[in-house]
């Protein structure tokens, strides 16, 4: 299926762009994170939740709908 | 009541909302960029009791966006430095200044005081201590953080909602996440979060219906998007909280921020002559001490009361531990007034000497 995904905070950096279109074979999060991280390595490195549809998955969510946005915590105030 | 008539003139306010607002109790947690516009909407809006916590003192590169404060204010702690502004703003309101900072041993006294929790802090130790106190204290906490050109809001621990934790469970990894002195942010955007979290502070406090609980509200500045992300409450991460309850002063590194300054015990305290001492605990902390005399100035109000005291004497400073004092002690140091000595172990100290030796 195609995805679109949202980055955010310094997750658009790693990625350079604050969002984009994928297409995705396999099923779950963890899937989905698999195949991120191949594709841009630091982002293993940060610490972030994952929302499907605007609501927070865990890793073995299954993706059913097309619009996924990666979430890191800001500290700054 | 002609200074709140913009509010009373709407019918969701109205006379009823006014007082509502000006019965509130509201702490606000670091006096940054958030917390700035916060105190502003807030102490104007007539929030009867507006607290502040910050140890932190104005830089020159903090103007580009707490805009509370003024190029006069360099160097002055930020927590008092708002408090004299936010006087002239609206004197009719209690403003309570706490120049400390926020830990593990004043955090469920000082939230005990307040209705409503707002963070506006600037790391994740003090994010993840206001969740965990703000859940043993049952307060809701309105939250906001930065990064460069984005923001998020929410509202937690709200009539039964989730909690900061229920979204992000533990603390991020070090070096994980930057903070703005490293990375920069639109000071404009400060000013956004900021009053949406002031915003959400009124509709709480007015009971109104759709309160940001239950959902994470991301701005980004540069696209003028927002994105909003729907939060489960997890009891599980309640339950965590509440298991380290007892161990709560433990919980938290101290501070390693602390003011070098000169101490003195209470014995050879007792022993000195011409000295006055002064207590600069709030009006309504026990154990009261009358002996030795001393003169009560509370520490948000110590800057005023500056005229009371003379660079020349000599001043022990005491409050109920011996932690406030050497804030208080420093402050005055810095205002000079040189020759101040912090009170180790404060009241508690004096009443268990006199004890001791009576």
């Amino acid at each position: 299926m195609n995805l679109k995904i949202k980055y955010f905070g310094l997750l658009a950096e790693i990625s350079g762009c604050p969002e984009e279109e994928m297409e995705f074979s396999k099923s779950s999060v963890s899937e989905l994170m698999e195949t991120l991280f191949e594709k841009y390595p630091l982002l293993k490195d940060k610490d972030f939740q994952v929302a499907q549809n605007h609501e927070i998955t865990s890793q073995e969510t299954r993706i059913t709908e097309n619009e996924i946005a990666l979430l890191p915590p800001f500290s700054g105030g | 009541m002609s200074r709140y008539s913009r509010h009373i003139v709407l019918s969701e306010v109205g006379q009823l909302g006014q007082s509502l607002l000006s019965n509130a109790k509201v702490l606000v947690v670091g006096a940054g960029g958030l917390g700035c516009p916060v105190l502003q909407y807030l102490a104007a809006a007539g929030i009867g009791t507006l607290g502040v916590i910050d140890f932190d003192v104005v830089e020159l590169s903090n103007l580009q966006r707490q805009i509370l404060f003024g190029t006069s204010t360099i160097g002055m702690n930020k927590a008092l430095a708002a408090k004299n502004r936010l006087e002239d703003l609206n004197p009719t309101i209690q403003i309570n200044a706490y120049p400390e900072k926020l830990t593990a041993k004043n955090v469920l006294v000082l939230f005990d005081n307040y209705d409503i929790i707002v963070d506006g802090s600037d790391n994740f130790t003090t994010r993840y201590l206001v969740n965990d106190a703000s859940i043993i204290t049952h307060k809701s906490v309105v939250f906001g953080a930065i990064y460069k050109f984005e923001g998020q809001v929410s509202v937690f621990n709200y009539q039964n909602g989730p909690s900061y934790r229920c979204l992000f469970p533990e603390p991020p990894r070090e070096g994980s996440v930057a903070n703005c002195s490293e990375v920069g942010v639109l000071g404009v955007l400060t000013g956004i979060i900021g009053s949406m979290q002031a915003n959400e502070v009124i509709k709480m406090i007015l009971g109104f219906d759709h309160v940001l609980s239950g959902k994470l509200l991301c701005y980004s500045a540069k696209t003028a998007e927002i994105t909003t992300i729907k939060v489960e409450k997890s009891v599980k991460e309640f339950e965590k909280v509440y298991a380290l309850k007892d161990h709560f002063t433990n919980q938290y590194p101290e501070s390693s921020n602390e003011y070098e300054v000169r101490e003195i015990s209470v014995e050879d305290a007792l022993n000195k002559e011409n000295v006055q001492f002064i207590d600069i605990r709030e009006r309504d902390e026990f154990p009261q001490i009358e002996v030795p005399p001393n003169l009560q100035i509370p520490l948000g109000t110590l800057v005023q009361n500056l005229n009371r005291l003379h660079a020349e004497k000599e001043y022990i400073i005491f409050c109920q531990s011996g932690i406030r004092s050497k804030v208080a002690t420093h402050l005055l140091q810095e205002l000079d007034i040189p020759n101040c000595y912090s009170l180790q172990d404060g009241a508690l100290g004096i009443m268990e000497h006199l004890k001791r030796t009576s």
